[in-house]
């Protein structure tokens, strides 16, 4: 009966994501919602890590598999794809490697000057 | 046959992975990306067998319904490293809204250079971040959900590849800095390389997924309405 609890808390904090979706008129996805309820539940202690650890746990291990079925709807756009194919691979990877640089430079220079400071 | 059973296609899909996680981790093959590959063998297997898109996607509708718990259940780790981020705090959100901000502004300049529309700007904008949030974001702004979830795998996939090289490049040393760099640019995919380099790393990097995500939820939709 564990994992049938986990798993009612875990698709109840999920419906009410879904319900502040369709209420609240922002462009956030029900799913983050779903998980900024979860984390306030759980630093609050209103919710304890035993009551969902192990059924979250075999989700967040299954959680690639659930991207497949809407990767492989990539067949129905492939005409639009297919002429940018170039540019976007570029996009994809030159963004990701600037993106990784800034976030890293600026993270480290902001830990040194705290780390400097503490030091005066 | 194969059409009207209820069960062969999320059956092969589960395989599918398996056999490529099977052959990534006995082979040690790190370009061999099991997310990736699965995808790979299952358009294959649709071309080959001509079967229908929409077929496929009623018969594996139980797979992607998992999505939305499955993220919300990424509060978790996040809630087991919040120490962690408490000490670091300041560093690491500005770190992390510093590349958020720097992937949406590069994606937007690419894609005016090449002229690109924008239902496919907003396909591309959120692929940083983890594929549920992502792939949420672009739905909400009128994107093509199949091609953000291709860009994001993509996008995990050269950053695990590059990791070690841009740090090393960039002089990125310390190891929050490098978890926060990792996980912000490329999710999930680098954050399996991450974990490899140090648990301090791993943690960040799990951190900055969802960090990373819930910021690019707040800040794409603003770049898309200047546009």
């Amino acid at each position: 009966m564990k994992y049938i609890k986990q798993l009612t808390i875990i698709l109840g904090i999920s419906a009410i994501g879904e319900f502040l979706n369709f209420l609240l008129p922002l462009p956030i996805p029900a799913s983050i919602y779903a998980l900024g309820l979860m984390l306030l539940l759980l630093c609050t202690g209103t919710l304890k890590l035993s009551a969902v650890k192990e059924t979250s746990a075999l989700l967040l291990d299954a959680m690639p598999i659930m991207f497949i079925p809407a990767a492989a709807g990539i067949i129905n756009y492939w005409d639009i794809i297919k002429p940018i194919l170039i540019p976007c691979f570029l996009i994809l990877i030159v963004t990701t490697v600037i993106v990784m640089a800034v976030t890293g430079i600026t993270t480290q220079a902001i830990i040194k000057r705290k780390e400097s400071k503490d030091n005066a | 046959m194969l059409n009207e059973s209820a069960f062969f296609y999320t059956f092969i899909t589960l395989a599918f992975y398996l056999i490529c996680l099977f052959i990534h981790k006995k082979l040690r093959w790190a370009w061999f990306n099991p997310l990736l590959m699965a995808i790979v063998f299952t358009v294959i297997m649709l071309l080959a067998g001509n079967i229908e898109y929409e077929v496929y996607e009623s018969n594996t509708k139980l797979i992607g319904y998992f999505l939305t718990p499955a993220t919300a259940c990424l509060a978790v780790p996040l809630y087991e490293k919040l120490s962690q981020l408490r000490k670091n705090a300041l560093a690491i959100l500005v770190g992390i809204f510093s590349g958020v901000i720097t992937s949406a502004l590069c994606i937007i300049a690419i894609a005016f250079i090449f002229k690109l529309d924008k239902a496919l700007l907003a396909s591309f904008l959120p692929k940083s971040v983890t594929t549920a949030i992502g792939i949420g974001v672009a739905e909400e702004l009128g994107g093509i959900a199949a091609l953000t979830a291709i860009s994001i795998i993509v996008t995990g996939i050269a950053g695990n590849i590059f990791a070690e090289t841009v740090c090393r490049v960039f002089k990125i040393t310390n190891p929050v800095a490098i978890g926060a760099a990792i996980g912000t640019s490329s999710h999930a995919g680098g954050t399996a390389k991450a974990i490899q380099l140090g648990q301090t790393e791993g943690a960040i990097s799990g951190l900055a997924i969802a960090v990373a995500g819930i910021m690019t939820v707040i800040v794409v939709p603003i770049f898309m309405n200047f546009i």
